[in-house]
């Protein structure tokens, strides 16, 4: 990745670092119970801790629950899956992506890894870059 | 229950839930809250305190607003709002007050014009033209629903019902819509639900999908309607005709949680340790289990939330929801008949009546009173609501013994 298009990139979450094509997720972690957090913190909602470290979550997992939405409010495009995905212990929620939006394609326990995709540019040219997790094929059995 | 004081409901009525629309909320609030008062035989100038709930009126249905149109006593009044717990949480107050020494007798009203309202959660991603610029607490630079999973309840509340059969090692979804059979089917004998026809298993699963799995007659039906409750003390009741003592229905638990943190709780909001936690602390305070319960009302505000909450409820065995389901146990001619009422699917979610208005259904039953669907002999049942957020509200009753 070159300089000039890293500068018109923006990652769509705080928590996704784009690390020039490497992507990942980093979380809150409270320094005395290990809760992890993505959003921005006021104290651990576990033990009312307020001392927090970043730490990088696993960028692969299994699809703990999903749900394939058909049906959105007013500029969401449908289909697509809602997906859980538990990242090594560290839960995370984003799209199934890269996978048909069928309950033939998409499994409950099925192997997946973090991806990132365009969400297209803005009037001032910065394009947004969002994460979802897609079918992680090397884990596939058959 | 505190030793101190029972509480008892004295009068309970429900609105037909559908559409209204001729009435607005407070015409709707106003008829439950007479109908409750009558039925319990008391009139406003006995009421010492009244809770009101109700979320999408901007305030034009506050208990004042009521009060203006059936009789402004000066007592206090506490506006509640805790998402589709609302109504119970407006019980839960009014018992609280009663518990307290307050007052002796109280009055709880909910109250939702929601017909026609549509999806529930999210207004979808607003500008499309507005730049990419991070805001709100993720330091998302665009709307986040349907680009972080969905924010919206068919979606939410699927994934919750999936999850389940995850961690339990379950692959058949088909039990969802099983479930929804089941409570269109009761709805058919209760002329006060919003729809009144049974459906076949091949005919919901072939509706509009909205949320897979749940299709459209899998979640709960948007409607208008109110329900009001008049609760008593146990001291005060005492003093009461034979007739009134008769029918009153005894609250032997009234018990309010919010959900406590637990892994994944910020990310897919969690609706059972707090009604876990709810369902626990209810059957202790009444010394009541889970096997006494003649009848449940329970939230299924979708198919994918009843199953988990005959575990949460512990109705069956940990993990065992699904073989619960198949046994027929929550059938109403099952061992523990489940939303016999036709449920939040059928019945209809007026969201700040429902915690009333299962209370009602419950009562209904433990009275005798409930004609055609009534659950013979019943005497002790159980309500319960959740609000996404969240809030669970439990209440279990208990059939006179005068």
């Amino acid at each position: 990745m070159t300089n000039t298009t890293a500068a018109t990139q923006v990652p769509f979450v705080g928590y996704l670092h784009l690390n020039a094509g490497d992507p990942y997720l980093v979380a809150h972690e409270c320094r005395a119970c290990h809760a992890r957090f993505f959003d921005r913190r006021n104290l651990c909602a576990n033990c009312s801790g307020a001392e927090f470290d970043e730490v990088r979550v696993a960028t692969h997992g299994t699809l703990r629950s999903f749900s394939i939405v058909a049906f959105a409010g007013p500029g969401v495009e449908v289909p697509f899956v809602a997906a859980l995905v538990d990242c090594e212990g560290t839960t995370v929620r984003g799209n199934l992506i890269n996978c048909d939006p069928t309950p033939d394609a998409v499994h409950l326990g099925m192997a997946v890894r973090l991806a990132t995709y365009s969400l297209g540019s803005d009037k001032n040219g910065v394009e947004a870059i969002n994460y979802g997790f897609e079918p992680d094929v090397s884990k596939e059995t058959r | 229950m505190s030793a101190s004081e029972e509480v008892w409901v004295l009068g309970i009525n429900m609105t037909k839930f559908g559409k209204h629309p001729d009435l607005d909320a407070v015409d709707l609030a106003s008829n439950a809250a007479i109908a409750a008062l009558a039925d319990g035989g008391v009139t406003m100038a006995d009421i010492g305190v009244v809770a009101s709930g109700n979320l999408l009126g901007n305030g034009a249905a506050s208990g004042q607003n009521i009060l203006k149109q059936i009789g402004q006593t000066g007592v206090p009044i506490y506006n509640v709002s805790n998402a589709c717990a609302t109504g119970a949480t407006a019980l839960r107050t009014v018992v609280m007050a009663i518990r307290a020494g307050e007052t002796d007798m109280g009055l709880a009203i909910g109250v939702e014009k929601l017909s026609g309202v549509g999806l529930l959660g999210p207004g979808g991603q607003g500008n499309a033209d507005a730049p990419w610029e991070a805001k709100g607490r993720y330091g998302a630079v665009g709307g986040i629903d349907g680009r972080l999973g969905t924010q919206a309840m068919p979606g939410v509340f699927a994934q919750v019902g999936m999850e389940y059969l995850h961690t339990y090692g379950q692959t058949d979804v088909s039990v969802f819509a099983r479930i929804s059979e089941k409570n269109h089917s009761h709805s058919t004998l209760n002329p006060l639900a919003a729809y009144n026809k049974a459906m076949t298993y091949d005919q919901i699963v072939n509706d509009v999908m909205i949320s897979y799995p749940n299709t459209r007659p899998m979640c709960s039906a948007n409607c208008d309607g109110a329900a009001a409750a008049v609760l008593v003390s146990g001291s005060k009741l005492k003093t009461m005709s034979l007739e009134q003592r008769r029918r009153a229905v005894k609250i032997s638990a009234s018990v309010l949680t919010s959900d406590p943190y637990q892994e994944a709780c910020q990310v897919l909001p969690d609706v059972n340790t707090l009604t876990r936690n709810a369902a626990k602390i209810a059957y202790e305070k009444s010394g009541i289990g889970p096997q006494d319960l003649d009848l449940v009302e329970l939230h299924d505000c979708f198919a994918t939330a009843e199953l988990v909450h005959y575990d949460n409820l512990m109705l069956c065995a940990e993990g065992d929801a699904v073989a619960f389901f198949e046994s027929g146990a929550p059938w109403r001619d099952g061992s523990t008949p489940v939303n016999v009422s036709g449920g939040l699917q059928s019945k209809g979610h007026p969201i700040s009546a429902t915690g009333i208005a299962n209370v009602w259904e419950i009562c209904h039953h433990l009275r005798g009173e409930a004609g055609a669907r009534q659950i013979e002999g019943a005497k002790v049942g159980l309500a319960h609501v959740i609000g996404l957020g969240s809030a669970c509200g439990v209440h279990v009753l208990e059939k006179s013994s005068v």
